[in-house]
């Protein structure tokens, strides 16, 4: 037993090892405590999420493929098995853009990032044998699930004009109150309740786990930078989720009890609603990206064979951004009608999150600089995050001058902007994760031309899906849109035509992995050579399914 | 850990002053208190009731005479749709032409600092990946070297970023300063009040009659005798039946507030996005420079109909705004104000609340019945 990590356990040995024994299928997948098969839960999870997130921006990138109203009324129609008003077939578009934001964000982006990787490689790059509370571990996942029931089955209430929630990701009060009758938004706000206790739950395990679990020798400074990032990344769930569930709570009260909380007639304040939400939403689109950052980190340096430049800069570069994300969430709300004061405070201060960010991005680039940088699979896709994400964070310094934002708040500059930090920033480090350790979680290589090819497909697509709608929001197309005068035709056609490329990328990229679970080539333990210098790459790939009996010794 | 301290430092300095976040939005009193100069000179084709949820707002009902919102002394401007004014540009890549100085002043920022320094960072950041990719590729380079710190380098790429953000901030600041500028004392007030889904504009300096402002729907949607969208009249989807019209080159004082849920008013030519929430009364400065149809759309997500209450400024010369005001039954600050009542002229089309109270609508807006358009 002394020398499993060591050695590891070969999987396809008739002679099960005790490290190796698993419970049978049920046991094993349904009332999981171990960390990789949660992880392993958590990523098929958030793929499913995300076929059906990105199949909704589909729909809406159909249907803005021209202008006019096209096909919104007949899938109105279809949901609720009658014939829609126009009303409800508009309704029906709020319907997407809310779901489309709630998924993306919620059940795809955060249990790929935090619940799949997080929960496959903290324990493993810390020499930890699991996280510290399996079975909270196990209860966070399905509450995820159970969140994401309660989203899809809210599209099936009445809430409102239509079916279903149609307020925004943000649930903005009193759209979100007097605005939209019917069950739909209380199950919605339900099911944020449930994804976000479920997310608290798991930065406690966690913090837990970074704090507690780490192999002798491994001090919070020799830490990989994937575990800083999940380390931020959980203080910021654990500080900023209670806001939102109390923000929500108070939608409750106004919705069902009487409450006054948004309620202007009654005293209440609409604009308060948007502080509590935006001083979660702010820290939330960091909880999208840090992990994404660490996952960076490690493929940089690895396919580099260079330890990664600046790493204590890096890692307090990621504290800084945790911090000061606390402190700009009003760059939200410059149009509310906020004092001047106010407005200039939160432009120098949300301008300040740039220099961390300008931190790591240069020392992602000093880390390859003098490298021996191999371009496999994951390192193209890492070199695509950085740049797109510069493109995203530029875009954001523009959006920090309250004065500008006065023209582009809520113009689609803001939707070229987020997509670029999430939707190819978040997203590229999501696909680069995955092209990284696949062979470590399945044992089995992912096919390196295809990898390629679907990221070449994928980045042209973004961009030319995500790039035209800086020039749409310059000239002035309000986001939320399900029609357009006809001046924005040309480029929301060539945004459409971005969708379709990107999606040719996205099969590519399913083909590969049905590829190569059926038939991919046997993943070695070290798969990636001198500069995978990380505890997961000591394992066999796959991991035995208990690592580390004996912990690992970190000099 | 010099550059964190450095950070550290920059952190402090811009946080401390305004840490205490005190909102000093002006409190309005009830959201939609009307001053409501009624004119009301019903005909029986305007009191058909309208069912408030899910009929359109009621001035499209009440088929108006003037099928292209003209009054006595008053047509509706033309859009300039040769240059593009107060209109998106198809395969525009630039913001639209600018007719207030903040306006111009705000897109000069953005096009001559901003626009250049991110293009520079971002080709900046490609150039180095590239460097990369022909320098440091494994067989041009197969020994990978050792450094992992350089301090003075880790102190230049954060200086230089606090320099350029300094570098930005200045003019980003004095924008703030000027936009936030209070509009003086005797500036034209005109209040917006958001509904789902219309505007309505209120002329509180003058007689306090509301303008109810409805998008024009194209001639196949409507019904045979009511008003449709002309060339006339503006793009489609962005053309309303009765327009802001507002004086030109004379500050004025933008309200926005809201009946049911958040509004935004936007005006993309003019740099001028406030949204109209419930409950509170915003306001802001606004010079329109040039006579001109200025076209906007509403900025935040308002439920169904969201992308369909337009807003439509028209800045018209003053004195031609006088005899607008006239024919809207209104007065000129300083004229003798005439009894509400008697305000009305024959052609009145457009001033009377017209709120339908919506089924959702936090506040009961119900307001008198619809005013009349008789010829």
């Amino acid at each position: 037993m002394t020398t499993i990590a060591a050695t590891g356990t070969d999987l396809h040995a008739h002679d099960h090892h005790d490290a190796d024994h698993k419970p049978g299928f049920f046991a094993r997948w349904f009332m999981s405590t171990n960390h990789k098969d949660i992880g392993t839960l958590y990523l098929i999870f958030a793929i499913c999420a995300g076929i059906i997130g990105g199949g909704i921006s589909g729909l809406m990138r159909l249907e803005l493929a021209a202008p006019g109203i096209q096909y919104l009324q007949g899938w109105a129609s279809m949901m609720a098995g009658k014939e829609a008003s126009l009303d409800e077939a508009y309704h029906m578009w709020n319907v997407l853009i809310t779901a489309h934001g709630l998924i993306m964000v919620f059940f795809m982006v955060m249990p790929a990032l935090i619940g799949g990787f997080g929960n496959w490689f903290v324990p493993l790059m810390i020499g930890a044998p699991d996280m510290a509370f399996p079975r909270m571990n196990n209860i966070s996942f399905w509450l995820t699930v159970v969140a994401f029931i309660m989203l899809l089955g809210s599209s099936f209430v009445p809430g409102g004009t239509g079916l279903g929630a149609g307020t925004g990701w943000t649930v903005y009060a009193p759209l979100s109150t007097s605005g939209s009758v019917g069950p739909a938004v209380d199950m919605a706000i339900f099911s944020l309740h449930l994804a976000g206790a479920a997310s608290i739950l798991g930065a406690i395990n966690f913090i837990t786990t970074i704090f507690n679990m780490r192999a002798p020798g491994m001090t919070l400074h020799k830490m990989p930078l994937f575990v800083w990032s999940v380390l931020v990344t959980a203080f910021l769930l654990l500080l900023a989720l209670p806001v939102l569930a109390a923000a929500i709570t108070m939608l409750l009260v106004d919705r069902n009890f009487g409450g006054a909380f948004f309620d202007a007639s009654a005293g209440g304040d609409p604009v308060l609603y948007q502080h509590l939400f935006w001083f979660f939403g702010h820290p939330e689109v960091y909880i999208m990206i840090l992990p994404g950052f660490g996952i960076i980190s490690q493929i940089v340096a690895t396919f580099s064979r260079k330890p990664v430049f600046g790493y204590l800069g890096m890692a307090y570069a990621m504290v800084a951004i945790g911090v000061v994300g606390f402190v700009v969430w009003a760059h939200h709300m410059f149009t509310t009608g906020m004092s001047v004061d106010m407005k200039m405070y939160f432009t120098a201060a949300t301008m300040v999150i740039a220099v961390p960010t300008g931190i790591k991005i240069f020392s992602w680039i000093a880390t390859m600089w003098g490298g021996s940088v191999s371009f496999k699979t994951p390192m193209v896709w890492a070199m695509g995050f950085i740049f797109m994400f510069t493109v995203g964070g530029v875009t954001g310094v523009v959006l920090a001058n309250g004065g500008l934002d006065d023209n582009l708040h809520d113009t689609y500059y803001v939707v070229a902007h987020f997509h670029y930090v999430l939707s190819l920033g978040a997203v590229f480090s999501l696909f680069a994760g995955f092209y990284y350790w696949f062979g470590k979680m399945s044992g089995r290589h992912l096919n390196e031309f295809l990898g390629h090819l679907h990221f070449w497909i994928f980045f042209i697509g973004v961009n030319v899906l995500f790039f035209p709608m800086h020039f749409l929001g310059n000239s002035g197309m309000p986001r939320r849109y399900p029609d357009y005068p006809e001046a924005f035709a040309y480029w929301n056609g060539v945004a459409s035509f971005g969708y379709a490329i990107m999606a040719v990328g996205v099969l590519i990229f399913f083909v590969n992995v049905i590829w190569s679970l059926v038939a991919g080539r046997r993943a070695e333990d070290n798969y990636w050579g001198e500069g995978a210098t990380t505890l997961e790459w000591t394992l066999t790939s796959p991991p035995p399914y208990h690592q580390f009996e004996t912990l690992p010794v970190i000099k | 850990m010099n550059m964190l301290k450095k950070l550290l430092v920059l952190l402090v300095v811009l946080t401390a002053p305004s840490l205490a976040m005190a909102q000093p939005a002006n409190p309005a009193p009830t959201p939609v208190t009307k001053e409501v100069a009624a004119p009301v000179v019903a005909t029986p084709a305007a009191v058909t009731p309208v069912s408030p949820a899910t009929e359109a707002a009621p001035a499209a009902a009440a088929a108006p005479k003037s099928m292209d919102g003209s009054l006595p002394g008053y047509t509706p401007m033309r859009p300039d749709y040769k240059n593009s004014v107060g209109m998106p540009k198809p395969k525009e890549i630039d913001f639209q032409e600018q007719f207030s100085d903040n306006g111009q002043y705000a897109k000069w920022i953005n096009n001559t600092v901003l626009l250049p320094i991110i293009t520079i960072i971002s080709l900046f950041v490609l150039g180095l990946l590239f460097m990369v990719i022909l320098r440091f590729n494994r067989r041009a380079n197969p020994v990978p070297s050792k450094t992992t710190h350089n301090t003075f380098i880790e102190v230049v790429w954060t200086l230089v970023p606090v320099l350029i953000l300094l570098g930005i901030a200045y003019p980003s600041l004095d924008l703030l300063a000027k936009q936030f500028k209070p509009a003086p004392a005797n500036a034209v007030t005109i209040k917006a009040t958001g509904y789902q889904w219309y505007w309505g504009f209120t002329y509180p300096d003058h007689g306090g009659f509301e303008v109810v402002s409805n998008m024009l729907k194209e001639e196949g949607d409507v019904a045979k005798g009511e008003r449709f969208r002309t060339e006339n009249d503006g793009p489609k989807l962005m053309a309303s039946d009765n327009r802001m019209v507002v004086p030109a080159g004379v500050p004025l004082r933008i309200q926005t507030t809201a009946a049911d849920v958040i509004h935004a008013f936007a005006v993309p030519s003019l740099w001028f996005k406030l949204d109209a929430v419930p409950g509170r009364l915003n306001e802001k400065s606004l010079t329109i420079t040039k006579p001109g149809v200025y076209f906007g759309q509403c900025s935040e997500l308002c439920g169904a109909r969201h992308a369909f209450m337009p807003i439509v400024v028209e800045a018209l010369p003053p004195e031609k705004f006088a005899a607008w005001v006239k024919a809207q039954g209104g007065t000129m600050p300083g004229a003798t104000k005439p009894a509400p009542a008697a305000a009305a002229p024959a052609g009145e089309n457009v001033a009377a609340p017209l709120a339908p109270a919506g089924a959702a609508t936090p506040i009961d807006t119900v307001a008198a019945p619809v005013a009349a358009p008789t010829k």
